[in-house]
C-alpha cells in the first residue's frame, strides 16, 4: 500500500510474523531435543515447529515482496 | 467484594517462559517504532484524522474488521459460544455480513461523496447542528468510557491469566497507545490494527486446528458435546450445534430467543446500526483512497468476518466437548464470572465462561506459541483502545470543538489539538478504568448505554440518506426519542424483571435476547418519530441536500474495471458463501 514513504504496512507485518516465527521454531527445536517435563495436549505433533515455520516463511515472503527497495522502485516507477 | 481484588489471591491460568516474554516485549517495541516512523507523515488534519485518505481496500478492510476484533470480543464470544452453543455465531454471520455488504454497496457512496470526517459530521450536513450535537457528544462520552472499561477488562484478564499487577497492565498499555496514536494519528492506529489482525490469526488459529484433531473432526465434536451435556442433564443438549433449527420457539435453545429476534433485532437493527453508523469502524473505511476501495473495504472485512467463528466460536464449543479434569476425568463446567470470582468459586478453582479461550490456549500452546497467543490478546486490547481514542479525537476536534466551540480553528491547530486530545483521552480512559475497578456493574451499564445510542442512530442515518423529506427537526427528535425509549425499556426491566415478557416477548429471554428486542423497538420508535415530525415540519430545499441524500447525489462512475475488481461481484460472492454457511450449520 502507499504510505507516502518507503515502508509499507505489509513490510512491518512481515517483520512481526517472521521474528515471531523464528522464536517459535527455535523453541520447538529446543523442545524436540530436550523434551519438557510438563507437556501440552498433542505435544507429539510438535505444533511449535511447523506453525512457527509457517509464520517464518510467511513473514519472509512479506518482507521480500514489500521490501523498502522494491517499494521505492515501485513509487519511482509511477 | 470487588472481583478484581478477589483475583489477587487467585492462581494464574498460565505461566510464561522467557521466550514468551521476549515475544511480548518485541510486540511493544514494534508498535512504538511504527508510531515514531509514522510521525513525519501526520502533519495535516487529513493526515492525522483521516490517514491522508490514501488507504488501499485491503488495509482499510482489515482495519475495519480489526477495530471490532478486540480481545474482549474474542474472549467474550468464545465464552458465549460455551454458554449458548453455535447460536453465538449469529453475531458473526447474520449479525455482521448483510450489514457490512449494505454499508459497502448502499451507504458508502453517501459517506464518501460528502467527504465527511465522521458520522456526526454527516448528520450535521443532513440534519443540522442539533442531531450532530446529540450524536457527537454521546459518541465522545461513550467512546472514552468504553476505552477505559476495555482497559480495566484487559488488566483483569492479565491478572487472571498471567497474574500481572493490574496497575502495571493499565499504565503500560495506556502509555503505549497514547504514544503511538499521538504520534501517527489514525494512520498509526490503522497500521497497528492490521498488525493485530495477523497476530490474532497467528496466535489463535492453532486452537481450532488442534482441537478438531483431538475431538475427531466436526462429527466427533458434535457427538462429544451431546454426550457431555446429556451427562450434565442440560436442557436441549442437541441444540448447541445447530444455528437455525432450534429458533422456532423461545425455550428450544439455550439463549431463549426466536428467529424474529435474531433476524430483525440482531440482523436488521443492531448489526446494521453498529456496522453502518458506529464511527469507530466507519472511520477506517472513510480513510480509503477512492470510492471503489471504500466499497471494497467492508466486503473484504465481511469475507474475513465470516471466518472469525473458526477462531472464536469453535474454541468455545471445543471447551464444551474436551475440558475435563486431568486427574479425575470429570467434566470441567465453566460458570458465570461472578460465581467463578466469588470466594467460594475461587476456593473450588472454578473458571468463568470468558476464560474458555485462555484455557484452550494453555491446553495446546507451549512456550513460544503461548507468548504469541498472549501477544495477540494484548494487541487486540490495545488496538481496541487505540480505535476508541482515535475516533474520540476526531469527533472531539471536528464535531465538538470545531463546530460548537471554535469554528475558525486552523488545520495546524487541529492537528496539535488532536495530539493533545489523544493524550487527554487516554488519561480520562485510565480514570474511567479505575472507576470501573471500584464498581464492576458500571461495565454492564455503559455497554448497554453504548448500544442504546447505536440502534436509533441507524434509523436516523438511514432515513437521512434514503428519504429526502426527513427534516432537521425530525432527525434530532427521532434520535432523542429512540435513545430515551431504549434507556426507558432497560430501566423498566431492571426495576421490574417481569417486564421482560413485554420488552423481549418471553420470560425465557436471556440478556442477549433482551438486547435484540430493545434495539428493534427503539429503532422503530426513532423511525416513527422522525417520520411524523418530518411530515409536520418544513423540509430542507433540494439544493441543500445535494451529496447527502439518495436521488440528489451524483455517484461518481467507478472506472472501468474487470469483474474481479468489482465491489458488486465480490459482494455477491460473500453473500452466496454466507447463505451456504447458514445451510451447512442449519
Amino acid at each position: 500500500m502507499k504510505t507516502g514513504s518507503h515502508l509499507s504496512i505489509w513490510f512491518f507485518t512481515g517483520i512481526c510474523l517472521g521474528v515471531n516465527g523464528a522464536f517459535i521454531v527455535a523453541q520447538g527445536i529446543y523442545e524436540a531435543i530436550y523434551p519438557p517435563v510438563e507437556k501440552v495436549v498433542l505435544s507429539q505433533l510438535h505444533a511449535n515447529i511447523w506453525w512457527g515455520a509457517v509464520l517464518l516463511i510467511l513473514g519472509l515472503l512479506f518482507c521480500v515482496r514489500f521490501s523498502p527497495a522494491r517499494e521505492r522502485a515501485r513509487l519511482e516507477g509511477k | 467484594m470487588n472481583p478484581a481484588l478477589l483475583m489477587l489471591s487467585s492462581s494464574t491460568l498460565v505461566h510464561l517462559s522467557p521466550v514468551d516474554l521476549v515475544i511480548i516485549v518485541f510486540y511493544f517495541a514494534l508498535v512504538l517504532g511504527i508510531g515514531l516512523y509514522l510521525k513525519e507523515q501526520a502533519n495535516t488534519g487529513e493526515d492525522f484524522f483521516m490517514a491522508g485518505r490514501e488507504m488501499t481496500a485491503w488495509v482499510a478492510g482489515l482495519a475495519f474488521l480489526s477495530a471490532n476484533l478486540g480481545s474482549l470480543e474474542l474472549m467474550g464470544w468464545a465464552g458465549n459460544s460455551y454458554k449458548y452453543g453455535i447460536l453465538a455465531a449469529h453475531w458473526y454471520w447474520i449479525g455482521a455480513i448483510p450489514s457490512m455488504l449494505f454499508l459497502a454497496l448502499v451507504m458508502m457512496p453517501f459517506y464518501y461523496v460528502c467527504k465527511t470526517h465522521s458520522v456526526p459530521g454527516y448528520l450535521k450536513l443532513r440534519f443540522g447542528v442539533g442531531a450532530q450535537a446529540i450524536s457527537s457528544i454521546s459518541f465522545a462520552v461513550m467512546t472514552v468510557l468504553m476505552s477505559g472499561i476495555n482497559m480495566y477488562a484487559m488488566a483483569v484478564v492479565m491478572k487472571v491469566v498471567l497474574g500481572w499487577n493490574m496497575h502495571f497492565s493499565i499504565w503500560v498499555s495506556a502509555g503505549t497507545v497514547a504514544v503511538y496514536v499521538a504520534l501517527g494519528g489514525l494512520r498509526s492506529a490503522i497500521f497497528n490494527e492490521v498488525l493485530q489482525f495477523f497476530l490474532i490469526w497467528a496466535g489463535a488459529l492453532l486452537i481450532p486446528i488442534l482441537g478438531l484433531i483431538e475431538a475427531g473432526g466436526w462429527n466427533g465434536l458434535q457427538a462429544k458435546i451431546l454426550q457431555n451435556l446429556t451427562e450434565l442433564h442440560m436442557a436441549n443438549p442437541g441444540s448447541y450445534t445447530h444455528l437455525w433449527s432450534t429458533l422456532g420457539n423461545f425455550n428450544d435453545n439455550p439463549m431463549g430467543i426466536n428467529w424474529a429476534g435474531i433476524v430483525f433485532g440482531l440482523g436488521a437493527v443492531i448489526a446494521m446500526g453498529y456496522w453502518t453508523t458506529d464511527f469507530l469502524v466507519v472511520q477506517r473505511v472513510l480513510a480509503a483512497k477512492d470510492l471503489r476501495s471504500a466499497e471494497l473495504a467492508p466486503i473484504i472485512g465481511a469475507a474475513f468476518k465470516m471466518c472469525v467463528p473458526f477462531i472464536v466460536i469453535l474454541p468455545g464449543l471445543l471447551g464444551l466437548a474436551l475440558l475435563r479434569d486431568p486427574h479425575t476425568g470429570q467434566l470441567i463446567r465453566l460458570v458465570p464470572a461472578d460465581v467463578a470470582w466469588s470466594p467460594a468459586g475461587q476456593a473450588q478453582g472454578l473458571h468463568g465462561y470468558d476464560e474458555v479461550l485462555p484455557l484452550m490456549l494453555a491446553r495446546y500452546c507451549g512456550p513460544g506459541l503461548l507468548g504469541l497467543g498472549i501477544t495477540a490478546l494484548i494487541a487486540g486490547f490495545m488496538s481496541g483502545m487505540a480505535g476508541n481514542v482515535s475516533a474520540f479525537t476526531t469527533v472531539w476536534t471536528y464535531d465538538i470543538y470545531g463546530t460548537l466551540i471554535n469554528k475558525n480553528a486552523t488545520d495546524d491547530f487541529k492537528v496539535k489539538m488532536g495530539r493533545w486530545v489523544t493524550v487527554i483521552g487516554v488519561i480520562v480512559s485510565i480514570f474511567t478504568a479505575y472507576i470501573a475497578a471500584g464498581k464492576p456493574s458500571i461495565m454492564d451499564y455503559v455497554q448497554s448505554l453504548f448500544s442504546f445510542f447505536i440502534a436509533p442512530l441507524f434509523g436516523t442515518v438511514l432515513l437521512g440518506m434514503l428519504w429526502k423529506r426527513a427534516t432537521p427537526a425530525g432527525g434530532w427528535t427521532g434520535l432523542l426519542a429512540g435513545t430515551l425509549s431504549s434507556v426507558g425499556m432497560y430501566a423498566w426491566v431492571k426495576l421490574d424483571p417481569n417486564a421482560v415478557r413485554y420488552v423481549a416477548l418471553s420470560m425465557d429471554a436471556q440478556d442477549q435476547a433482551q438486547n435484540m428486542f430493545r434495539a428493534l423497538w427503539c429503532c422503530l420508535i426513532c423511525i416513527i418519530v422522525t417520520v411524523v415530525v418530518s411530515m409536520l415540519t418544513k423540509p430542507k430545499p433540494d439544493s441543500e441536500l445535494k451529496d447527502v441524500v439518495y436521488g440528489l447525489t451524483p455517484i461518481p462512475k467507478v472506472e472501468h474495471v474487470s469483474i474481479f475488481h468489482s465491489p458488486i461481484f465480490w459482494g455477491v460472492v460473500v453473500a452466496v458463501i454466507f447463505i451456504v454457511l447458514q445451510i451447512i450449520f442449519w
